[in-house]
């Protein structure tokens, strides 16, 4: 019993030891529990149901640009922001996943990039409301349950993000262990056996795809209202694939993937870029090759293949 | 009247003609075994009955009810299930979790997503008395691709007798499996409930002849014959169509 709440404490004192650590890094910092939940957003997604999405940031810019107008002309309530996100990106998933849920493969990863770049494309061209390419300015959020004013050096912001995070990832973890998870990770198995025991895959996928969806735009609301813009680049499909290569060099499916995934990425990502401008995407590459060879299964299956080689069992992929 | 009462049922392809009046009656508590020579139409019959493809023609009623216009979800409910000629199971989750899956789903607790898919006494211990049922308490928390071919023919059974059907489909219990193993799917299917009507597809005729009460002999999508096995075994006809003679 006392194994389980190891990972949870250990996650907790890393987040707390960070913030001692790194005290002139915390906008990074912030990006970075900001990232993990999107990330989280596309475990859900992707490694629960085995929806494969190169999207994902359609719902996060919906969720970022609904909590930054919701801010500027409805209420300043960050907890309220966080609700307008969680709302658009829902809506956003139920709405376009309705059509998406009903293909699979690589007709679902361009259809996905497609409700990304239409999304893009829509908040380019509504200058009047969105700011189009110069970005959605002005939004000025309240104080943090009506206690904490956001302060410019960003504590307030990095403990807001990291409580939001932390119940995000307590959510899913509930729910992966859930009836739903279940038939989520049955989907992912054997989606012909599913629809044989009598369960409507196509609803299914869209509940799960749905929900992934509103946490996405949870993760967009805390951009909106940490960094007080919202620009064009939170619909790119490069933040989709970089959100994807975070949780496969983690490993899909165990959200402690997610989470060390993003951590590892986006630390590898600011130490390179740093020393060298030109060249860190190599650093990236090698990592992620390096993983995709030697730890197929990602960074969090680490000690269980360790286990395994120590026992001289083979090393089993998946 | 009880049971599946099949009527005049037809499937075509285009021009290809698969099943063509087909009358076919399975009571509760039968035991009928559909055999005949490969492209004869079984397995379309049985997608048929299961509701995986939509008929051409013809009637398909259960327990007095007309089905043949639900899709495969809603049959499920209705108490028709199949096993899969291909061993089709949750290759990464255990044999508990695989049979936990279409208990809770069955019971419609499938959506439920604050407690814990474990946490219902009552859930499991039908699965665990599933899993005694097919023997397979020691392998019960193994990720069921660990399991040998046979184990797995075992739980591809134990899944759709988990949704407690009144009809049961056996969609080739023993393909695959050496003969070495094939007494345990013979075992498993004598252990079935006594009032669940079974309809086994096999071309295995030992299996067939031992656990069947009543053979269906289907030959290029129609009905050649039907009988005890007695009489289908001392059918001039089937010996020299289908058997060859070899069980003579």
């Amino acid at each position: 019993m006392a194994v389980r709440f190891l990972p949870p404490l250990l996650m907790l004192l890393a987040a707390v030891a960070a913030y001692f650590l790194f005290p002139y890094n915390l906008a990074f910092l912030t990006r970075i529990v900001i990232m993990v939940v999107l990330v989280l957003s596309l475990d859900l997604v992707l490694g629960f149901a085995g929806i494969a999405t190169l999207g994902q940031a359609a719902m996060y810019g919906a969720g970022a640009y609904a909590a930054g107008l919701f801010a500027i002309h409805v209420w300043a309530d960050p907890v309220a922001g966080l609700v307008a996100g969680a709302l658009a990106g829902a809506v956003l998933a139920a709405l376009s996943g309705a059509v998406l849920m009903r293909t699979q493969g690589l007709t679902l990863i361009m259809l996905t990039i497609a409700v990304a770049q239409i999304c893009a494309e829509i908040a380019n061209r509504a200058r009047g409301v969105t700011g189009g390419a110069d970005g959605l300015r002005g939004i000025r959020p309240g104080k943090v349950l009506g206690v904490w004013e956001f302060d410019f050096i960003g504590i307030t912001g990095y403990w807001y993000a990291l409580a939001v995070m932390l119940l995000v990832f307590a959510v899913l973890a509930i729910l992966g262990r859930s009836p739903f998870g279940l038939s989520l990770r049955g989907i992912h198995e054997s989606p012909a056996r599913m629809e044989a025991i009598g369960v409507s895959v196509y609803r299914r996928r869209l509940a799960a795809y749905t929900l992934g969806g509103g946490i996405a735009g949870i993760a967009g609301a805390l951009t909106a209202q940490i960094t007080q813009l919202v620009s064009l680049e939170t619909f790119s499909f490069s933040l989709s694939a970089e959100a994807l290569i975070m949780l496969i060099l983690g490993g899909t499916g165990r959200l402690y993937g997610a989470v060390l995934g993003t951590v590892i990425f986006m630390a590898v990502h600011h130490v390179a870029a740093a020393n060298d401008p030109f060249n860190w995407l190599f650093v990236i590459g090698a990592l992620v090759l390096a993983v995709v060879f030697f730890l197929p299964a990602g960074i969090a299956h680490l000690p269980t293949s360790l286990k395994r080689l120590s026992k001289g069992g083979r090393h089993a992929g998946s | 009247m009880q049971g599946l009462e099949v009527r005049g049922l037809s499937k075509r392809f285009g021009g290809l003609v698969v099943s063509e009046n087909i009358d076919f009656d399975l009571p509760p508590g039968a035991r009928k075994a559909l055999i005949g020579p490969n492209g004869a139409g079984k397995s379309t019959f049985a997608n048929l009955v299961t509701g995986i493809l939509s008929p051409s023609g013809g009637t398909i009623r259960f327990d007095g009810q007309d089905v043949a216009g639900l899709n495969e979800a809603q049959r499920v409910k209705r108490g028709i299930a199949k096993t899969f000629q291909i061993t089709t199971l949750f290759p990464r989750l255990t044999v508990r979790e695989n049979l936990r899956l279409p208990v809770l789903e069955r019971e419609g607790q499938g959506t439920r997503m604050f407690r814990r898919a474990s946490g219902n006494a009552e859930i499991e211990a039908e699965v665990t008395a599933l899993i005694d049922q097919f023997d397979l308490g020691p392998l019960a928390d193994r990720p069921v691709l660990d399991l040998a071919y046979g184990q797995q023919r075992l739980v591809e059974m134990a899944l759709s007798l988990a949704l407690k059907p009144r009809l049961l489909i056996l969609d080739e219990p023993a393909a695959g499996v050496p003969s070495s193993e094939t007494h345990l799917i013979i075992e498993a299917i004598e252990r079935l409930p006594d009032d669940l009507a079974v309809l086994v597809i096999e071309h295995d005729m030992d299996l067939v002849f031992r656990v069947a009460r009543s053979i269906v002999v289907l030959v290029q999508g129609r009905i050649l014959t039907e009988g005890t096995p007695e009489e289908i075994a001392n059918n001039a006809q089937v010996r020299e169509l289908y058997l060859g003679g070899a069980h003579g």
